[in-house]
Parts: C-alpha cells; structure tokens; sequence
C-alpha cells in the first residue's frame, strides 16, 4: 500500500553529492591555475579507481549496482583523496588510496551511510603513515611544471627537481623551530621560505578560498549547517589566535592557520561529511571544535605536516558518544516550557 | 492584542495546490441513492444502534446513541427507510469494516422536531450533553467528541480559546470555504464554546494562504461586536496541527501526553465551531460537512455532503480523469488511500484527493541513509528522526521510546524532505504498533501469570484445606477407636468372668477320664510339637 505522505521534495542523494562536486570546482580550477593541470589527471585517475573499487564491492556484496554507483557518493570521496594528497603523488599512491578509501573505510564497514571514518581521511592517514616521504612532498607553486613533465612525474616515476619540491608553509614552520637554534621566528622563518603567499602558502592560500566560496555555496544550498564549519573555524582562529598574541615569534597567525593546509577543504568539505560526523546541533559544535583543536595542535607541535586528517578521524570516533550526550529536548519537554 | 508570533521549529511548505478548489463556491450534493452511516464516527465508543432495518427514520433523528460519555450520537442524515443494519468497508487504512447503518432516502428530507436550546441559560453539563447526543465531533480530522474538549481547564476557566482555520495540509480547502462563506456561523459558534469554556481570549489562527477567509473572519467578528481575534499565521505544514498552532499563538508546547487545557488553552476546528452552533441554535445534530473534492479531476470543488454518502455517488460532481488510480482521504502529507471507492463520507472527511501516478508519483527506490539531518530539521516536534530510524529498523523499540518515537505525530514532514526517500512514517508506524502490540502481549502475559499463579494458590489452599479437613476426621475416627476397644475389653472381661461362673464339660470328670485326657493333651503337645521342630536333616 502506498502511505503518506504522498508528495516529496525532489531531493536525492545523488543530487546532495552532486553539488558537493560542483561546490568544489572554485578550489579545483585555482589549483590548476597555481599547479597546472596534473591535478584533473589526479582527480580523473581517483575518480576511475573509485568507480571500480565501488563497482566491485557492490556486487561482491550483492548490492544494485545501477543505483549505487551513481549516487556520487564514491566521486566524492575520490575527489577528496586526490584534493587532499600532495600534487604530483605518482599514480599508485592515488590508486592505493582511494582503493583503501572505497573497499576498507567504506564497503567493509557497509557501504554508503555505515563508514564510521570519513573515508578519504582514512586513506590519507594510512598513506601518510605508509609513505611519509611521497606525503611531504610538495611542489612550488610559482612555476607550475608543464603538463607533459607533471605526467611523467605521475606515471614514469621521473623524480621532482630538488627546486620544485619544498616543504609546506606549515612544515616550514615546525622544521624552523625544530632546527633553528631558538632564534627563528615565524617572520623570520617564513622570510626564509619561498612558498610563502599573502596570508599562508603562496597558491595554496587561493585554493583554501577557491573551497570556502565553494562551501559557503554549500550552505546557502542547505546542504549543511552553519555549525561545523563556524566551529571549525571559529576555533581554529581562536586557539591560533591565544598562542599568536601570547608569543608572536613562536606562533603564526590565525590567518595563516586558516588558509595554510587542509583547514578550508576540511571545515567546509571534510567535517561536513553528515555519515561520519556528529548530527545534532550541539553535537556539530562539538565535533568540529574538537576536530580543529587537535589539529592545530598537531599542526605546531606534532609530527605531521598538516593536522585536518587526524583531527577529524580522532572526532569521528567520539561521534556517537558526542551524539548521545547532545540530543536536543523534544517538543514541549524543556526547560522554561510556560 | 497579540504582540507577537511565536515560531514553532521545523515544518515543510510544499506546494499548496489550493487554488483549484476555491474558484467555485461550496455547492451542496445531491441526495444520494442510499446512505451507509456508520455508527462509529468518533473517537471513544461505539454508538449502540438505535434503529431497525424496515424503520422510517427522519432527517436529523438520532440513530445511533453515544456509548458513555467518552463517544458521540449518529443521526439520520435525511429522512427514509433503514434498509440493513450491516456491516460496511469503512474509509480507513485498515481497509476494515464497521456496522452501518444504510438508509435509502425518501426524497422528502422530512426533519425531526428541532429543538434549538439557549445555550446562556442551560448548565455547562447539559451543553455538553446536548453536543455529545447532537453528534458533535472535531472535524479538523480527529473527530475527538467535541463536549470533552469544552470543559474548562482547572479554576473554572480556560483562559484561551482557538479555532484552528490553519489548514495546513496541501489540496484540502473545506475550512477556507467555510471560513469565506459561513464566517457568521463560525464565529458565533465560537462565541457559544467561549461561554462554554469561560474563556478570557478567542484567537482565531488561520494561514495567510488564505487572504479571503481572513477578510470574512475579521469583517465578521467586527459585525457581530466579538472581541475574537483572527490572526494570519505564516504558511507552513503543520501550523494547522493543534500543537503546532498553540505554539505559534500563545508560545505554549503541550508536551505529548498533556492535555491542552492543563495549560490554560483549547483549540478547536472552525467546522466544529460552526457544528457546535447549529446543534445549540438550531437544534440541527451534525449530519454533513464541507468535504474538497479534487486532485485529479475536472471540475474541483468544496461540497456539502450529507454524512454516509458513498464517494462512488459524489465522483460524477468533479469528473475524475481517466487515469485516476486511486482515492486518498485528507491531504497528501497525512491522508491514506481509500480501500474502495464505495466508503462513505464520515465526519473525519475533510477532502477526497483523486491520484494518479503522474500527479502523486510512486517515491524513488529507498537508499540507506546518510544522516544529513534534514529530517530533525524539519521535525515540528524536534524529534531525531534518522536515531529513530535505526532504531525502528533494528526493532530497538527500547531506545524508539527513549527518544520519545510517541511525541512523533506523523506528519510526514521528514519523510517529505528526505534525501534517500526512506519512508520514515511508516518506521515510526511500524514501531509504535510493535510498542503496543508488546504492551499489550505483555499485559496480556501478565494477567495469564497472574490467573495462573491465582490459580496456583487457590489449588494449594483447596490441597491445604482438603488436607486439614482429612486430618481433623482421622484424629475424630481415633478417638471412636480408643473408645470400642473400651467396649470391647469391658465385654471381654464380662465375658471372663461368665466363663469362670460357668462350669465346663471337662470339670467334674472321674480319675480314669481325667487320665485319659491327660494322655491325650500329652500326645497332641508332642506331636505339636515335632510339626514345630525342623528335621535335622533332609529326609
């Protein structure tokens, strides 16, 4: 029997995922233009490994693949993982993430809506683990390499030319500090450092707007709440804010926090992830001020280039408990109530 | 004077498709061939027949009387013959039938004697009672027997009055008609449960949808000298739920389980207003309603029916087009499809909605969900659905009721907004009919139990007993014993001592037979007594 109700908003999940592609584009299109076009051949190689690794796994689970296949949902993880590793990543490494993303991080935990970790993340924590050197490898933007040249560094394994590798704004930072005989300061050190832009990494700074406009796309588009990028955000300023004002030299601005690394792609893109992260209101506020804490923290005194991966991997494990803590009163059941 | 609204959380606004019906104005239907009026229209008990098959009945005359209080009288719709007392498929998703009451009308429409009552100079109770015995029930769809709702919360007064014009739910335009062409009645009506209710203020909410029927509200409360207010309520499903509408009116949740008028407030259906009126002034028990009849048909319109008549009857007035597939009753967030196009309109009949595959599209294939939290932000009851869902879905029923699944009112907002088009209503349905179905196995367990271990004891007392019984007549049957073996040494004594008074054949013998006796007696003890000695050894 059909039951009610008998209308619905022509809503889907394909759709959802959908835009969350196309509010990528803005930051896509600025990584070109600072990186050159190895990153479509990035994200198309990802994409491809994805669909296959979706495509195998639903039939080994014995689901409709029509339906699942293209809901978006492994194109989107596929376009993080290639957005979120270092560019130029030869090819494998891309494969082997984003097989590791698809078949263990989603399919094993149950496919589409069951994986705890948001998937990408997780293929990007144990690449980073697996291969901390290809993962610091991060080229100039000044000049990209011509197309030809960025391909034979992808497939033919040709390496890169010491001059057109260098350490990330942040892992300039960090290796300043570790080394510099405690006078380096972040003027200083950022002095030294080529890569350095208006606000973090010269081109990478474009790119994290290029994901927040995108983002705030999204939101206008109700794809998700105001509450985990405000707190993301909100407290990764904060905090770098509290140590840049107690220690100017040690620590570098909240600006540059927020549009040096992955801050922008993962407030507006990663801890957005509604399957892996917290669901209600407070609970988002939790989740995401969390997330951006430990990945400050491991941003400044960790051993990792960038923090984003691990902040919200470690928050998606308190996310039923966070859950549970935060539902929200029902109707007519809270305080104040005349 | 209301400063300001308040908002209640959630709430969708799909497309209202109201127009359609409103173009034309409430046109009253014709007289049909039968009438099946079924006797349980209310919510409560069920009226006990008050009619015969062969009976002539008259328009308005009471048919069916209220089971208790708790339940509402039928009435004759028009005036005719009872035909059958019978069974009858009723409009409800169960597809299930009910005793109905089937009238082929005369033609004459022939009314009882009426008798319109002053209602400022009968006590509260006789109002009451003269609205549950005129049939009066909540039309906004719950069909609540409208004399439990009018009495006055704690203190002797209900301090708010509400009549809900809402109509929140897309397609159905019945109140919106009513409230443009009978303002008067409603208002009136209105006037009667204030006096009822002794209540201080009269909101009348209505959505703002609905620019016309505000207009005839307000022109008429100020026409006839009411202080009722009619305040526009902002367009968005479900403001027209009670709950719903109290909160954007006065700020106040009644929490599920509560009572409205434990909080100073009641609200009402216009309709029930305007039947509340009719009973009292009129005398005129409730035997129609307004009824939207559109959809998928030609010619939409609002109609006045005659309760009990077959929708099959009233189809030719709006023209279904061909590719009509089925009928839903209500709108098309809340309503289900009729089982059978052969129901009758019943006073829970707001609208008949005709569906067709192209207007009411079967919903996609359902996906797993990706808790986008859509649902919990459309909730009007600030409800988690996607928890829910789990829950529901791994019959935790447990935690469903933890996180309140009976505050959900099933008004379909989150299965409407939700992305992998999960029919969340019917996991909550679903859940909550399991939740009772256990209660109710658990109750039922619980009595067996209790008759069992009843029966237990009562066995081990009637044991207990029967043994203490038993015991008593041992001990009485002892004590006769001890009493003839008295008897019987007495007699044996007595007997002894005759014995030795008497004398033997063996006494007074002389000394030769005294010797031979003797002899004998020797011989018998001897041979006695080798009988009685073992042979030493086996022959």
């Amino acid at each position: 029997m059909i039951t009610s109700p008998h209308v619905y908003l022509p809503v889907s999940v394909r759709a959802v995922m959908a835009k969350v592609l196309v509010a990528l584009v803005p930051g896509i299109a600025a990584y070109v233009w600072f990186f050159g076009g190895g990153i479509l051949v990035t994200l198309a190689l990802a994409t491809l490994a994805a669909l296959a690794a979706e495509a195998l796994m639903l039939k080994l689970r014995g689901k409709p693949l029509a339906m699942f296949l293209t809901d978006g949902s492994a194109a989107v993880t596929a376009w993080l993982v290639a957005l979120a590793f270092p560019p130029l990543s030869p090819w494998w490494l891309i494969v082997a993430a984003t097989l590791f993303a698809i078949v263990v991080a989603k399919h094993l935990y149950g496919g589409l809506g069951q994986n705890p970790f948001n998937p990408a993340m997780a293929a990007f924590a144990v690449m980073i683990v697996a291969f901390p050197g290809l993962m610091s490898q991060w080229p100039a933007a000044a000049q990209p390499l011509p197309f030809a040249e960025q391909l034979r560094i992808m497939f033919a394994g040709a390496r890169h030319l010491d001059a057109m590798v260098m350490a990330t704004p942040l892992d300039a930072l960090r290796t300043a500090f570790a080394s510099g005989e405690g006078r380096a300061t972040v003027a200083t050190a950022l002095a030294a450092y080529p890569g350095g832009g208006l606000m973090a990494g010269k081109g990478w700074e474009w790119i994290a707007l290029g994901y927040a406009v995108g983002g705030l796309w999204l939101l206008q588009q109700r794809i998700f709440t105001w509450h985990v990028p405000t707190a993301f955000l909100g407290t990764l300023a904060l905090i770098s804010g509290a140590f840049h004002v107690a220690a100017p030299e040690r620590f570098a601005t909240p600006l540059f926090h927020l549009f040096g690394g992955a801050a922008m792609l993962g407030a507006f893109f990663i801890a957005t992830d509604p399957v892996s992260g917290a669901i209600t209101p407070r609970g988002k506020l939790i989740f995401a001020a969390g997330a951006a804490l430990i990945t400050y923290f491991i941003r400044v005194f960790g051993a990792y280039p960038d923090g984003v991966a691990f902040g919200i991997l470690l928050m998606n494990m308190c996310v039923p408990l966070i859950d549970m803590k935060t539902q929200p009163p029902v109707f007519g059941r809270k305080d104040g109530n005349p | 004077m209301i400063a300001t609204l308040f908002r209640f959380k959630g709430g969708v606004k799909p497309e209202t498709h109201k127009d359609c019906s409103t173009r034309q104005p409430i046109a009253r239907a014709p007289l049909p061939s039968r009438l099946i009026v079924p006797l349980h229209q209310s919510a409560g008990g069920t009226p006990r027949p008050l009619v015969e098959p062969g009976q002539a009945v008259l328009k308005g005359e009471r048919i069916g009387a209220a089971d208790g209080n708790f339940s509402a009288a039928v009435h004759a719709p028009t005036s005719g013959v009872v035909k059958a007392l019978a069974p009858h498929v009723m409009p409800h998703p169960s597809g299930l039938s009910a005793l109905c009451v089937v009238i082929e009308p005369d033609g004459a429409d022939r009314w009882i004697e009426r008798e319109p009552v002053n209602y400022r100079s009968l006590a509260p109770d006789e109002l009451r009672d003269e609205l549950r015995d005129a049939g009066v029930v909540g039309l906004g769809g719950a069909v609540f027997p409208t004399h439990l709702k009018l009495k006055p919360s704690q203190g002797g007064r209900t301090e708010t009055l509400i009549l809900n014009g809402a109509e929140c739910e897309p397609w159905i335009t019945c109140d919106d008609m009513l409230m443009r062409e009978r303002a008067e009645v409603i208002v009136r009506g209105g006037a009667v449960m204030r006096h009822i209710l002794q209540s201080e203020r009269v909101l009348i909410g209505i959505e703002d949808n609905k620019p016309q029927a505000i207009e005839a509200m307000r022109t008429t409360v100020a026409r006839l000298g009411e202080t009722m207010e009619v305040v526009a309520v902002p367009t968005r499903y479900p403001a027209g739920g009670a709950k719903q509408l109290i909160k954007v009116l006065t700020g106040i949740e009644v929490p599920y389980g509560k009572r409205s008028q434990d909080y100073g407030v009641q609200c009402f259906n216009v309709a029930t207003a305007y039947s509340v009126w009719h009973a009292l002034e009129r005398g005129e028990p409730l035997i129609s309603r307004i009824v939207t009849l559109t959809g998928n048909v030609e010619r939409p319109r609002n109609f006045e029916v005659l309760i009990g008549t077959p929708l099959e009857e009233l189809l030719p007035l709006v023209g279904p087009l061909p590719d009509t597939d089925r009928y839903i009753m209500g709108g098309p967030m809340m309503g289900f499809p009729l089982p059978s196009a052969s129901v009758p309109i019943v006073k829970a009949t707001n609208c008949i909605i005709a569906a067709s595959p192209a207007l009411f599209p079967p919903p996609p294939p359902e996906m797993p969900c990706i808790r986008c939290g859509a649902c919990a932000t459309v909730c009007p009851h600030e409800l988690q659905p996607m928890e829910l869902y789990w829950f529901a879905r791994g019959k935790n029923f447990g935690k469903a009721q933890e996180y309140s699944i009976f505050d959900c009112i099933e008004c379909g907002c989150c299965a409407y907004v939700c992305p992998s088009h999960i029919p969340l209503v019917d996991y909550f349905r679903f859940a909550k009919s399991e939740i009772w179905s256990r209660e109710k196995e658990k109750a039922a367990a619980d009595a067996a139990r209790s008759r069992f271990e009843f029966r237990n004891e009562r066995q081990e007392r009637e044991k207990r007993e029967k043994a203490e019984r038993l015991a008593q007549k041992t001990a009485g049957a002892r004590a006769a014993d001890a009493k003839r073996a008295l008897i019987a040494a007495a007699i044996e004594r007595a007997r002894a001592q005759k014995e030795q008074v008497q004398p033997r054949n063996t006494d007074n013998l002389t000394p030769e037979q005294q010797a031979e006796i003797a002899e004998a007696e020797a011989r018998r003890a001897r041979i006695r007594a080798m009988a009685q000695t073992p042979p030493e050894k086996p022959l």
